[in-house]
């Protein structure tokens, strides 16, 4: 009975998923559009006034700018669904392989992130519950509000600019490495950005973890089960931790969505070609169909992840699993 | 309380684990790291690593603008004629041209011996096609203006190229000399060349990781003295700063900035920076087409209530040159032959009262946000400096596309820009400023004299006389005051200390790579 309605759940969350995609497949499509500029002024610049008007309509002919917003967008829709995710003139690739390529890049970045941020925030956050407004909280709540208020760019340029001039420590001035590829060179690349990402991240990890002990401990259950003699440690872990995990679990989904489409900067300033950079520079280079295809994508594994995020609460809780 | 201790014994374990991980990871860079950047030095030419902040847009040369193309593709394909590092023109895939004396025939005498990189043969079957093609506006050359005085091309022989001019056209050797009139081999097609260069030049290309870097090696059939470096490398790496840094840890070797502080950084991390003065140029777009700007009388009070270098200063840090319209070095105009060589707000106002003005005048002006790193900085100062002069601009900053659609439509009463000079003053300003430049609806200005000068600057092959002409020009220019310029910049080259033999130009070319080798 639980399973049928637990299956039942998730399966209007899929139908409800897919009304989502569309929606952000209509917003980037459109908003691409009320840019101002377009793929031909954003490669020529001021330049584009020398073109004659056979000279654009050549160019608009070739990047396909010629056909009706309306026929434009359903042929992207259409060959999508055929996995044809649209053609980058600039890097002539098909932006299926593109995301293919820098997918994973972020996704390595992602979750180095987010580990780090876990073994980081959690202890933490247990650590300043442990004993509420002592010098320990104190101390807790500043390494979570400085994760929280230094920007990740700052924090990134003053870490490159202070280890490649101090110790010459730079590997992210070298090529990029694949993990599979030279793992060694790919580990150390990827070591600043998920420092400088996973800190931002272990603060809202750190103060969701100590709300949610501080919370839970307060319980009548807490209460009952110290009463019939359960130990502290047994207490702490089998029950105090075990029902943070619910909201932990909820905030690391929804980071790890985040970090999939929001790590632009840090992959930026680390010269990454991940998923973020793609888009960024998709967008500056008003190549439609590698921002339209790439922001799906993306919107496409926040769905999924939020979709397991909601799988797995529900494993950990069962009072969940019963609603 | 002891199961407490316990977690935080746990809990400092897995600090440990971490930074433990960390130790041993950055362990490792700083052994292997001298190791993985030295290699391939010394006697072969070494592997050379520039650092780029974003990749090329195209690398199709015809029609290729953008900054990181063009400095690939000039490593890659050859010109009719080329630039020496004095900008003077000077023989490329063409070994030498006459003109005929009433200037209509131009016999282009070509290079034997030289191949693509494919291995055919390049000769005047190529240069017909890849003028022909260029002239055709469906290719959407982004140089066919060039082409503009060339009526018929004739393959005369194998190595001869002739070409029927419809007027005489002394500047056709300095425009054909820009990569984006790059020659191509006939059975080319645009299709293959966007994945797979052919080129005549130094270098061709050897891998291309999209986002990531573009590397050439070294063409050992090139015509020329063979490059000495093994290869070159452009690696994309966004971040100017980061760019720095790299270079510091060795890991990059050359690049080049257009930002000021970024240079000071640079010189403050021990590498060595060479400054450029470039031929670009910084200006003050007014269109005198109608409004209040269209009399010269407020064009000229303009003009004399603006001190350049203090827009100079405050916008640049001073590091720059005052201009005049002409940048070119052979042509260079004095930036005192103005109306008002220095700023006089007494005469300004004789200006504006003559205008009928005498209250003050109000001007809308765009600006670029992101295009440029000085452009609002420079428009504040004047909107400040033109202010003392009762004359208001209202500004309006425009993130760079709307800005590039507003400038290309000519939808604007004055804009801040910045404009690309060009070795030859026709190049640069016959497409603005005369009454059928392709150009004249974004300058917004011209006159019969203008267009008579133009005329007669194309016409005369002298050398001396066409200093005369175009010094008239820049007068006549600066009398009428359709544009007001402001200043030049500088580009720097950084480069660390192994690096021998680069000589940086003022269009920013980095076709001296060829003789660039690393210590």
């Amino acid at each position: 009975m639980i399973h049928r309605l637990f299956a039942n759940r998730i399966f209007r969350r899929i139908l409800a998923s897919l009304g989502t995609l569309l929606g952000v497949a209509i917003v980037v499509f459109v908003m691409l559009r009320a840019i101002p500029g377009d793929q031909i002024t954003a490669g020529l610049g001021t330049e584009a006034a020398a073109l004659t008007p056979d000279q654009r309509a050549a160019l608009e002919a070739y990047y396909g700018l010629d056909k009706p917003l309306v026929v434009q967008f359903f042929s992207w829709l259409g060959n999508i669904f055929t996995g044809n995710l649209g053609f980058s003139a600039r890097s002539q690739m098909g932006v299926g392989a593109m995301i293919a390529q820098s997918l994973p890049v972020t996704l390595e970045l992602a979750i180095f992130s987010i580990v780090l941020a876990l073994v980081v925030g959690v202890p933490l956050g247990m650590m300043s519950a442990s004993k509420p407004d002592s010098a320990r909280d104190a101390a807790g709540q500043v390494v979570g509000l400085a994760g929280l208020s230094i920007p990740a760019f700052l924090l990134a340029t003053a870490l490159v600019s202070l280890l490649s001039s101090a110790f010459g420590f730079n590997p992210n001035g070298q090529a990029y490495a694949g993990l599979f590829t030279n793992p060694a060179l790919n580990l150390k690349q990827m070591l600043l950005p998920s420092v400088v990402l996973g800190f931002g991240i272990a603060a809202p990890i750190m103060r969701t973890t100590r709300t949610a002990v501080l919370e839970i401990r307060s319980q009548d259950f807490i209460r009952t089960a110290k009463a019939k003699g359960v130990g502290p440690r047994r207490i702490q872990l089998k029950h105090v931790l075990r029902n943070a995990l619910v909201p932990i679990t909820t905030m690391t989904g929804l980071q790890f969505g985040y970090l999939l489409g929001g790590a632009v900067v840090v992959e930026q300033i680390f010269s990454l070609p991940g998923i973020g950079r793609q888009v960024l520079l998709g967008i500056q280079q008003k190549e439609y169909a590698v921002v339209q295809s790439t922001v799906l994508m993306i919107a496409l594994f926040f769905v999924i992840v939020n979709l397991l995020t909601d799988i797995l609460y529900r494993i950990i809780d069962p009072r969940v699993r019963a609603e | 309380m002891a199961g407490g201790k316990r977690t935080k014994r746990k809990i400092l374990a897995a600090f440990g684990v971490v930074s433990a991980l960390a130790l041993v990871i950055s362990g490792c860079s700083s052994s292997s790291q001298p190791a993985e950047t030295s290699n391939d030095a010394g006697a072969t030419g070494g592997a050379l690593v520039i650092g780029v902040t974003s990749e090329p847009d195209t690398l199709f040369p015809w029609k290729a603008t953008q900054f990181q193309a063009v400095n690939v593709l000039q490593n890659i394909y050859g010109t009719l004629t080329e630039f020496d590092q004095n900008l003077e023109v000077v023989p490329g895939l063409a070994e030498s041209w006459d003109t005929s004396d009433d200037g209509l025939t131009v016999t282009l005498h070509l290079r034997e011996g030289v191949t693509f990189t494919d291995g055919s043969t390049f000769g005047s079957e190529d240069v017909k096609y890849s003028l022909e093609a260029m002239m055709d506006e469906a290719t959407a050359a982004v140089g066919a203006a060039s082409l503009s005085s060339v009526d018929e091309v004739e393959a005369t022989d194998e190595n001869t190229v002739t070409l029927t001019m419809s007027a005489p056209d002394s500047s056709l050797f300095a425009n054909l000399a820009p990569i984006n009139m790059a020659m191509l081999s006939s059975d080319d097609t645009e299709e293959a060349l966007n994945t797979t260069p052919n080129g005549t030049g130094a270098f061709e290309l050897s891998d291309r990781k999209p986002s990531q870097s573009l590397t050439l090696a070294r063409n050992d059939s090139y015509w020329g003295e063979a490059a000495k470096l093994d290869s070159v490398e452009f690696r994309i790496i966004p971040d100017e700063s980061s760019i720095v840094s790299a270079m510091q840890s060795g890991n990059v070797q050359l690049a080049t900035f257009d930002d000021a502080l970024v240079a000071q950084t640079a010189e403050a991390a021990n590498l060595t920076v060479a400054k450029t003065p470039q031929l670009n140029y910084h200006v003050l777009q007014l269109k005198a087409t109608d409004g209040p700007l269209a009399d010269v009388n407020v064009r000229l009070a303009i003009q004399c209530a603006v001190d350049r270098q203090q827009v100079l200063d405050t916008a640049a840090m001073g590091e720059g040159e005052v201009t005049g319209p002409i940048t070119a070095p052979a042509y260079e105009s004095d930036p005192s032959s103005r109306p008002c060589p220095e700023r006089d707000l007494d005469k300004a106002a004789d200006y504006l009262n003559k205008a009928g003005l005498s209250d003050g005048v109000t001007i809308n002006t765009i600006v670029s946000q992101g295009e440029y790193s000085t452009s609002v900085n420079e428009a504040q100062n004047l909107k400040a400096q033109l202010a003392e002069a009762n004359i208001n601009i209202e500004l309006e900053v425009l993130e760079s596309g709307s800005y590039v659609d507003r400038w290309v439509a000519g939808d604007f009463e004055a804009a801040v820009a910045l404009n690309g000079g060009r070795p030859d003053p026709d190049g640069s300003y016959s497409r603005y400023f005369t009454s059928t430049g392709n150009l004249n609806k974004v300058a917004g200005y011209s006159s019969p004299e203008l267009d008579q000068l133009f005329a007669e600057g194309r016409e005369t092959s002298d050398v001396e006389k066409r200093k005369e002409i175009y010094t008239e020009i820049s007068n006549n220019l600066e009398e009428n005051a359709p544009w007001i310029w402001l200043f030049t910049s500088y580009s720097y080259t950084a480069t660390t200390s192994n690096v021998t033999g680069f000589t940086p130009m003022a269009n920013g070319s980095l076709q001296f790579l060829r003789e660039t080798s690393l210590a």
